[in-house]
């Protein structure tokens, strides 16, 4: 068994790891305050190939591998949840899926821009009533000649005020249920879709979490990803890969939360010593060292998995699991042990326990990876 | 134009350099090592004249042992079209003059325009292999390089070099050898296509015999290295402000000798 990354993979997560550290941690605690989406560092992002990692180069992506993604993507998380989001949701959420499922043409016209970064996409499943229950889609698409009119309303899209494509899940045939479901990527600008809102967060507060409205929108049959019907078997794909990239996030804000926690307990004295020196905080470093490589390995075990073209559900589902449990667990401890200090937010510690949060709720929360996995330890297929 | 950029890999800014158990060496264990900074400037500067007259080639060129073909990628996937690794155990312990001879022989063989290197590498702060390459080669050479602008036609170059207090301007005919200094430019980050692409980019072995080399030992070589002695701890003077002062004033002058 392998585990050292190629010379590709670690010559990308070095530049990821400089520019994270360079570029986007500096501004990371400003922009979590203001709640301001950080248009001037996605943008560069989307110029070193951050935005569409996997995708091959003739849609206008990286070439790259999931591997290489997971690999980028920690080091942006460890140095911001935010930029993580967004990196995630565009390479995972909407390129992948669009390749995946698109045709030719629509990779051209609507892939392309987001995978070289010059525009971004989104996902929008979640409804009021359909968080984990997605089956149950109100936003309803009716065809009308070589149109669909879209009508329904679409909740916690994360990108959903700076996306220039939504992917959007509607249902066409309500008689048919799940199978009645179909997918639509509605461009910015079409008549009859707005953004209505956007929420204000706990946690990850520079990634935009909007409501997406779609009023008599009509969008072109061509827009539509796959056939009528399919658009659940697609969101639940996506999921899958989706979860790998969440998995990093969360490794990515254990690390980081674990990176200073270290250096303040190298720092902190107290009775004496440097608090490192106290048994008491060495067992809760060791945990968070020890669960922060076991989410790491997880998330590398997924990410091959899907590389190889092997089923990786279940992996992924776990991957997701144990990274966000241990991102919240890690986060926890992290402000634990900067005591009062860690409380405030003059210290990184308090952003990453807010931002751990959200990786135990988005793209299935871990009572839903529990479901999933336990389906699969329970013997059924993948 | 062709331009031929001279890195040295060095060990990361970050990492604590260890004496090994042989004291004229450092221990390399657990070492990242990296492309020297102002030789990262030079690469950037060759990139940009590239791009800025829409034609040419960069080739990067380095000297040492197989793990240098890192750094070379590394410039191939900022860029540089092609790279020379001057990779022969005939050179495992060349020393600047050393050195500079084996690149001369390849500058050479490459006829570039222009030949650009860092001011000096991070790790031995020697600085002395670029002007001992223009020397060798009989080139025109200006250090600690802020600016630098190449005429139309090819025939020379405007290169500003850093002095105290401001900017000494120079022409030089090409070819020339220019060295970077801090300032010169802001490094681009690899991008990943540029990373992806790099292992299509070629790296040339050239071995000592490829340059005619008779080999040639070293006019330096180190004798011992030790290692900084600790810094004593820091004193606080305590007392009362007025005895707290003469206290002060008495050890820097008796003690420290600083006033």
């Amino acid at each position: 068994m392998k585990l050292d990354p190629t010379e590709e993979q670690q010559m990308i997560q070095a530049m990821a790891r400089e520019f994270a550290e360079t570029a986007i941690r500096p501004i990371a605690a400003e922009i979590d305050r203001e709640g301001r989406f950080p248009h001037e560092t996605v943008k560069r992002m989307g110029e070193l190939g951050l935005m569409g990692i996997a995708i091959p180069e003739d849609w206008g992506g990286s070439g790259a591998d999931t591997l290489a993604y997971v690999l980028a993507l920690e080091e942006i998380a460890k140095a911001c949840g935010s930029h993580a989001a967004i990196m995630s949701v565009n390479n995972s959420l909407y390129c992948d899926p669009v390749y995946r499922f698109g045709t030719d043409t629509q990779r051209e016209r609507l892939l392309k821009p987001a995978a070289t970064g010059h525009a971004l996409g989104c996902f929008a499943l979640t409804e009021p009533q359909a968080g984990s229950d997605a089956r149950n889609q109100q936003t309803l698409a009716a065809r009308d000649g070589d149109h669909y009119v879209l009508n329904g309303r679409k909740q916690f899209v994360t990108n959903g005020r700076e996306a220039s494509f939504a992917l959007v899940f509607c249902a066409t045939d309500r008689a048919k249920a799940h199978h009645g479901i179909t997918a639509f990527v509605v461009e910015k600008g079409t008549p009859g879709f707005r953004v209505p809102r956007t929420e204000d967060k706990l946690g990850i507060r520079a990634s935009d979490t909007a409501e997406l409205m779609f009023e008599d929108c009509r969008v072109p049959a061509a827009n539509r990803l796959g056939e009528e019907g399919m658009g659940l078997k697609i969101a639940l794909a996506t999921l899958d890969g989706g979860r790998i990239g969440i998995a990093a996030q969360a490794v990515g804000l254990a690390a980081g939360a674990l990176e200073r926690a270290v250096a303040y307990a190298r720092e902190r004295t107290s009775f004496g010593v440097a608090i490192g020196q106290h048994q008491m905080v060495q067992w809760m470093l060791a945990d968070m060292a020890t669960a922060t490589d076991g989410a790491r390995l997880l998330t590398l075990r997924a990410a091959g998995l899907k590389d190889q073209g092997r089923p990786y559900r279940t992996a992924a589902a776990m991957a997701k699991l144990f990274a966000a449990e241990t991102a919240m667990r890690v986060t926890t401890d992290a402000v634990q042990i900067h005591g009062g200090y860690g409380f405030i937010k003059e210290y990184e510690v308090e952003r990453y326990f807010r931002d751990a949060k959200i990786t135990q709720i988005y793209e299935g929360t871990s009572q839903i990876q529990k479901l999933v996995i336990a389906r699969a330890v329970l013997g059924g297929t993948e | 134009m062709r331009i031929l950029v001279a890195v040295k890999q060095v060990p990361d800014t970050a990492t604590q350099v260890k004496v090994s158990a042989d004291p004229r060496v450092i221990d390399t264990t657990g070492i990242t090592w990296i492309i020297s900074p102002y030789d990262e400037f030079a690469v950037e500067e060759a990139l940009r004249i590239k791009e800025k007259r829409g034609q040419g080639e960069v080739v990067a060129v380095s000297l040492g042992p197989e793990r240098v073909k890192e750094a070379l990628r590394a410039c191939l996937a900022m860029g540089c079209d092609r790279a020379i690794h001057l990779n022969d155990p005939a050179w495992s312990d060349a020393d600047t003059l050393v050195t500079a001879k084996a690149l001369a022989a390849v500058v050479r063989q490459e006829a570039p325009q222009l030949l650009l290197c860092g001011r000096q590498a991070i790790d031995d702060d020697m600085g002395a292999v670029a002007a001992q390459l223009a020397e060798l080669l009989g080139w025109p050479c200006a250090y600690w390089v802020m600016e630098e602008a190449i005429d139309a036609d090819t025939k020379t170059v405007r290169a500003a070099r850093q002095v105290e207090g401001g900017l000494e301007v120079f022409d030089l005919p090409l070819p020339a050898v220019l060295t970077a200094q801090k300032g010169l430019n802001e490094p681009r980050y690899p991008t990943l296509r540029g990373i992806m692409g790099a292992k299509k980019k070629e790296i040339r072995d050239v071995k000592a015999a490829d340059l005619g080399w008779a080999p040639e030992p070293p006019q330096l070589s180190v004798v011992t290295l030790e290692a900084l002695p600790p810094r004593p701890p820091g004193r606080i003077i305590q007392g009362d402000v007025p005895t707290a002062v003469k206290e002060l004033v008495r050890s820097l002058r008796e003690e420290a000798k600083a006033i």
